[in-house]
């Protein structure tokens, strides 16, 4: 009877995560509200997988949980009223892994890291540093793989086959690449979100007078690079030569004549729109009298 | 016993009614927006609605969370079950602490025209609109309605706006009563019937030092791109559009106020004849020596009163029109400055 041993350790396939800002902002606004006890939130996270393998992270929710030394006492009851009513909301967000705040892993994090593999076959854990231990917040996603020696029993005929019998040692979390793209963040304006109270939101017109900043910010530093090439201060870089060749050529060539129609023509639209909304009011204002005026006698 | 003036018997306390300050500001925080944004935008451009959760405090009405509604299908079944829905997330949510308190609603500005045409573009003051609001004013002292115009954001501005229905409105929509002397008397016009109140956004300390640690480094963000984009048409035509059809249906309206003027008219002409007729009656018989017939006859029909016709219709899409009427000048606005800095531009 020949038994060989081997020891193996796994590894599961590296995937990437992508966290959307609301993820954040739920997290942390229910540390924020945690009940007096508690030391950290735990909560579920909500997404899909895209097609191309990586997980989105969407939505989240805080799940009420007790801690005492090594033990952690989950409300499943909770976790699973609130999948249902999430659910009837959007059908399509599934349960991709659960986060807790603080740093780093802590050993009553693979009990709950185990009862969520029992609910999706990889989940993720995220962590989120809500007490800025290292002077910043450190968001960083986990997927948890067993550690374990695995048995190769071979018996002979008369004898039944054993398969590979794995004794999970240790669970080890594998740190893997996450995506925190705030492009809606982006889109509402981190000017609002970041600061604490803002006194209104921004006008179209203030924010319009905010890109066109930004726009000419840009161009002042393509120019003072272009200059500081010339000038031999900076060795020039093609890659950046090429962008810079790429976007002076897609300005459309066009005859100055042809172009100045072009552009009073959508001038001139613009202002037929104008004058066409401004009649609509005085008419508005003109049919109100009218009606509400005009008594029976 | 002395009574001293300075301290109130618990009565006395309870039987003064606190005077409500008026609404000032809307204080929502930076979660709730993102929640409302990633809800419309998901769905879009089907109707979305939910539940805003705060606290109202004086002057400031805070809103500090809330959750959407599943889309409702027209089954009476499912009335219980949106009933349910909405008790089960309150609890849930009571149990993290968050804020059980109904401040509102939220809904995206999207609304079902009775021509099975959806509207979009910020056409939402319908019949519908006041009706929840009458829902929720009963229950609730103050409340107030977010709408959020995808479509308008995709245009690089925030279009989020507080409204709530002027008090004067609700009370004649509460007689249902909207003839024009009453609308005269209480000198209400078509401006009236919503009020815009203005948005602060507030955040927590933490969730602005995480945002201030993650904000992305590049000096341009998404919603330059889209604020700088030249075409803007398709926006323009659309909005062009449904205000060509509020124009047809506002002179719908119009000919049925000059219709019933007309009818009026005809039917004191007749009353006139009649009286006149009467009256030569009445002096004949005076002549004779007869009784006098009276001089009015309530079961004649043209003694009849016609109803007037309501004028809700007309003043909301009146309002609809202004309101398209407004984003055509704010998008136009913006379409100036582009343009011009192509000009500039091309002239380097």
């Amino acid at each position: 009877m020949a038994v060989t041993e081997r020891t193996v350790l796994q590894f599961s396939p590296t995937l990437t995560a992508k966290v959307h800002p609301l993820v954040i902002f739920n997290i942390c606004d229910c540390y924020v509200r945690r009940p007096d006890q508690t030391e950290r939130v735990i909560g579920t996270l909500l997404g899909s997988v895209l097609p191309d393998g990586t997980v989105d992270i969407r939505n989240s929710y805080a799940v009420p949980h007790s801690e005492f030394s090594e033990q952690v006492a989950l409300d499943i009851d909770y976790h699973h009223n609130m999948l249902i009513s999430q659910q009837k909301v959007n059908p399509k967000e599934v349960i991709v892994g659960w986060y807790s705040t603080g740093l780093g892993v802590t050993g009553s994090s693979v009990l709950i890291h185990d009862f969520y593999s029992g609910e999706v076959p990889n989940p993720i854990h995220l962590t989120v540093d809500t007490g800025f231990s290292n002077g910043e917040g450190t968001v960083k996603a986990y997927v948890s793989s067993n550690l374990s020696l695995s048995h190769g029993e071979q018996q002979q005929a008369g004898g039944r086959q054993a398969g590979d019998r794995q004794l999970p040692l240790a669970a080890q979390f594998q740190e893997i690449p996450l995506d925190l793209r705030m492009v809606e963040a982006e889109r509402v304006g981190f000017d609002i979100l970041k600061t604490t109270m803002t006194d209104k939101l921004p006008t179209d017109l203030e924010g319009m007078e905010a890109s066109m900043e930004r726009l000419l910010a840009l161009i002042d530093d393509v120019y003072k690079y272009v200059d500081s090439v010339d000038e031999g201060r900076v060795a020039p870089d093609n890659n950046v030569g090429r962008f810079l060749w790429d976007a002076v050529e897609s300005l459309p060539k066009l005859s100055p004549a042809v172009f100045d129609k072009l552009v009073n023509d959508s001038l001139q639209d613009n202002m037929l729109l104008l004058y066409l909304s401004s009649i609509t009011r005085t008419q508005l204002t003109l049919a109100e009298k009218l009606n509400t005026a005009a008594q029976v006698l | 016993m002395a009574a001293n003036t300075m301290v109130r018997s618990f009565l006395q306390v309870a039987a003064t009614e606190e005077v409500a300050p008026p609404l000032r500001v809307v204080q929502i925080e930076g979660l709730v927006i993102l929640k409302i944004i990633k809800h419309c935008k998901e769905f879009a451009p089907a109707l979305v609605t939910g539940q805003l959760l705060g606290l109202d405090v004086g002057s400031v009405l805070e809103v500090t969370n809330c959750f959407p509604f599943p889309i409702r299908e027209e089954d009476e079944e499912i009335e219980a079950d949106g009933a349910n829905y909405q008790l089960e997330m309150m609890r849930c949510l009571r149990e993290v602490n968050v804020d059980n308190n109904t401040v509102g609603w939220y809904q995206s500005a999207v609304c079902f025209k009775h021509r099975y045409q959806s509207t979009l573009l910020g056409s939402f003051q319908t019949v519908e609109l006041i009706e929840t609001f009458m829902n929720y004013q009963e229950n609730i002292r103050r409340c107030v309605c977010i709408i959020y115009d995808p479509l308008k954001s995709n245009q690089g501005v925030l279009a989020l706006k507080a409204l709530k229905l002027s008090d004067s409105f609700m009370e004649l929509y509460r007689s249902n009563n909207f003839t024009g002397e009453k609308l005269r008397e209480k000198n209400l016009s078509w401006v009236d019937i919503f009020e815009e109140i203005p948005i602060k956004v507030s955040n927590s300390a933490l969730i602005s030092a995480f945002m201030t640690e993650l904000e992305a480094d590049t000096p341009v963000i998404q919603c330059d791109y889209d604020r700088l984009q030249l075409s803007t048409s398709p926006f323009l035509e659309r909005n062009m559009e449904f205000l060509i059809e509020c124009m047809d249906d506002l002179s719908m309206e119009q000919q049925k106020f000059q219709y019933y003027y007309r009818n009026v008219s005809r039917q004191q002409a007749q009353q006139q004849a009649w009286l006149q007729k009467r009256r030569t009656e009445n002096m004949g018989r005076k002549a004779a020596g007869e009784e006098l017939l009276p001089e009015e006859d309530p079961s004649n029909p043209i003694f009849k009163p016609l109803p007037e016709p309501s004028r809700l219709d007309s003043f909301l899409i009146t309002n609809q029109i202004s309101n398209y009427c407004n984003q055509i000048n704010g998008v136009a606005g913006q379409s100036f400055s582009r343009l011009y800095l192509t000009k500039a531009l091309h002239e380097n």
